[in-house]
């Protein structure tokens, strides 16, 4: 750990996390850099076994944050626990403080409905329900009462799916079965599901591990230009993925989250000795 | 190896089971005649009681001089059958070993044989039950067959009267009988709606509990306590719904001014729907544990409530699956018997009230059936006319139900 420390010190934009660390609980956006979401002193338990260490990380807004790291470090658990997912995992305990906006998610009276719709997840595995591609993409905007009139509906669901890259596609059977799309179109489908409720933070967990060059780099297209709207964190494996599309990196090891900083800074420039191993692939 | 040798003892074995009788028997009557000539009784019945004092189930006293020199005869007989018997036993044994033996060269493919002799014993049994079953079938036809004598197809399928008593002998007074079946499919009909109207629910919403809400430690401790439901006899339900429910129903009938017969469907249809619930609510919970967790977490992690996630993904994912399962439990609260015997009565009423006694296609084939009776009277005939469309109607909501439930297993795959 004192590694980090000395390493985000001479790291400007780490100040918060300094602080964090060192003195009482602040948080301080700095000029210019507007925090959408913020954890501090994340520890998470499955059972008896502790799969995260004392995380803290500032997810800056309208920007793509990668999360890259060995398997198993707890990527996806961090991942989980910022849409309060990890909450229907059975045996699992979290630790600290998880803000959005600068308000407690896991305080007691936040609706985990719509705190979950505010902050959308799309899975390493395409998951499309077994229904329609329209009521795929209209389940979210169905369940949280966004439009009642079927034009409404429609007219999201049209928008959604052409945001995805999807709608030329498949708009001759919008009423076919979601599950007779290919691997890459149900992935894109996912996205169109998730934005359809439009969320103010995207989570992405390995969204392209099941997908050919082609398609990922559709969605990687896509995520440059959601990331106008939306706050997305993406967990990835390929080192390129998350040097192309992200601008800020963190490194996870072993559930401690080993460094973060902007992507240049990491990829270029990294300042522990397991990011830089792992980076140049020095790792097992 | 060991089959080798133990395949041609056991042809020994099944040879001497059925020649023996053959072999001693005329030996011993042989006997007999000569030393006694022509004695009363039959011979099948001397044999027989010479058989019976060898084996010192009959005292020997009583019987005659000659009897008694057969029974000798017929002792020292065995005797030397079963020592014949022992010797060809052992020589089978031996013979089988040394062909074994010599066939066990390197090349031989023992594992194959042995593969083989496997097959043909695992292909004989199933043949032994698909026979069965043929031959049940065949039997239901041709018996319905001959009852189609009697009564055109038409009037039994569509008749609204069912009063299955015939003359037995010309000069008796009585109906010609009525063999209207629709009264006896309706009272089955309306007693497997009551009973659905019970398992479904329950047992839908038991089977989501299980699946989706229950702890491990809760659901390891409910679900065999509502298997055990199925485990229960169907005398039992029978006597708890004739004496039991139905009182009640008369009691809480009574008291709200309806009138409740004291068999009704309802005590039927209710106690059967009990019974069925384990089927529905088993079998559900598997279908709806097959829905992949991800699609759980794909609808929660859209924000909605586990509730919503249950109504909109889960059940619709697994509703066909659903459908089997009630399927099949429908075939089930058809075939039932007994309970209705004993709660619903035995008149065949056509009738929609569920407090009223109806009876139901299996109620009065036991009911034509128990007793003495005259094989090719339409009367007896008639069970099997029941029976041969019962069997239909069952087989083909079995073979919907699992045709769903197929269709819906390959859907995850
Ligand atoms: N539901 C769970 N129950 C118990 N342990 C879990 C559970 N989910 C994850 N873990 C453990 O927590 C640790 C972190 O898991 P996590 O899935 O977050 O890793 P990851 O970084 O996403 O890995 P990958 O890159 O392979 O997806 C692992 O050691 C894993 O075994
Ligand atoms: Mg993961």
């Amino acid at each position: 750990m004192s590694s980090v420390m000395t390493a985000e010190t001479t790291e400007a934009s780490e100040k918060v996390i300094n602080q964090v660390q060192d003195g009482p609980i602040v948080v301080r956006p700095e000029k210019g850099v507007d925090i959408k979401m913020s954890a501090e002193g994340v520890s998470v338990f499955y059972g008896d076994k502790q799969a995260l260490d004392d995380i803290s990380i500032d997810i800056h807004s309208k920007q793509i944050t990668a999360l890259i790291g060995p398997s198993g470090c707890g990527k996806s658990t961090f991942l989980r626990c910022l849409n309060r997912m990890n909450d229907v995992v059975g045996g699992c305990r979290i630790n600290g403080r998880i803000t959005m906006d600068g308000e407690d998610i896991y305080a007691p009276r936040v609706d985990v409905a719509s705190l979950r719709g505010q902050v959308g997840m799309v899975f390493q595995k395409p998951n499309p329900f077994p229904k329609s591609i329209f009521d795929n993409v209209a389940y979210g905007p169905r369940i949280h009462g966004y439009a009642q009139h079927r034009d409404e509906i429609e007219e999201i669901v049209v928008r959604s799916l052409s945001k995805a890259s999807l709608f030329e596609e498949v708009k001759d059977r919008l009423h076919d079965p979601a599950t007779g799309l290919s691997g890459g179109q149900q992935q894109r489908l996912c996205i169109a599901r998730a934005i359809a409720v439009n969320p103010e933070v995207l989570l992405m967990d390995e969204p392209c591990s099941a997908l050919d060059p082609i398609a990922t780099a559709r969605i990687e297209d896509l995520m440059w230009e959601l990331k106008e709207k939306f706050t997305i964190i993406i967990v990835t494996h390929s080192m390129q993925q998350a040097s192309r599309v992200s601008q800020r990196t963190g490194f996870f090891h072993m559930g401690v989250l080993a460094e973060v900083g902007t992507t240049e800074q990491i990829f270029q420039n990294p300042v522990d000795n397991r990011t830089r191993d792992y980076i140049t692939g020095r790792f097992g | 190896m060991v089959l080798w040798c133990a395949m041609p003892m056991i042809m020994v074995v099944l040879c001497w089971l059925v020649v023996e009788p053959w072999f001693v028997r005329p030996i011993v009557m042989q006997t007999l005649g000569s030393v006694a000539g022509q004695q009363a009784g039959a011979p099948a019945f001397q044999y027989l009681e010479i058989r019976n004092i060898a084996a010192g189930v009959l005292p020997g006293t009583s019987a005659s001089d000659a009897v008694m020199h057969a029974v000798e005869q017929y002792k020292s007989l065995l005797r030397t059958a079963s020592m014949a018997f022992s010797v060809m036993f052992l020589m089978a044994g031996v013979l089988g070993f040394y062909r074994g033996y010599k066939k066990l060269t390197v090349d031989f493919p023992a594992r194959e044989q042995v593969e083989k002799f496997v097959r043909f014993f695992l292909l004989a049994s199933s043949m032994v039950a698909i026979l069965t079953t043929l031959s049940i079938v065949l039997a239901l036809v041709v018996e319905a067959l001959r009852f189609f004598k009697h009564v055109p197809l038409l009037d039994f399928l569509l008749g609204l009267k069912w009063s299955p008593q015939v003359a037995i002998r010309a000069d008796q007074v009585g109906s010609s009988g009525a063999f209207g079946a629709i009264p006896l499919f309706a009272g089955t009909l309306l007693i497997a709606f009551i009973a659905m109207l019970v398992a479904v629910p329950i047992g839908l919403f038991s089977a989501i509990y299980l699946a989706e809400y229950a702890r491990p430690s809760v659901r390891s401790v409910t679900k065999p306590m509502l298997e055990i439901l199925a485990g229960i006899p169907t005398v039992v339900y029978g006597f708890f719904a004739a004496l039991t429910v139905a009182p009640l129903i008369v009691k809480v009938g009574g008291t709200i001014g309806l009138n409740a017969s004291s068999e009704s469907a309802l005590a039927a249809g209710l106690v059967m729907g009990v019974m069925i619930i384990p089927f529905i609510s088993s079998l559900s919970d598997d279908v709806i544990n097959a829905v992949p967790t991800s699609l759980r977490f794909g609808s929660l992690a859209m924000g909605a409530t586990r509730s919503e996630t249950i109504r909109k993904v889960i059940l619709p994912a697994s509703l066909p699956g659903i459908m089997g399962a009630i399927l099949l439990a429908v075939s089930r609260a058809i075939g039932e018997t007994m309970i209705v015997v004993m709660a619903a009565g035995l008149a065949a009423n056509l009738t929609a009230n569920p407090l009223e006694s109806v009876t139901t296609v299996t109620a009065q084939i036991v009911t034509i059936l128990v007793g003495d009776q005259e094989f090719d009277s339409p009367k007896t005939l008639a069970a099997f006319a029941l029976g041969l469309t019962l069997f239909c109607v069952t087989l083909a909501l079995n073979f919907l139900a699992l045709k769903i439930v197929r269709r819906y297993e390959e859907r995850y795959d």
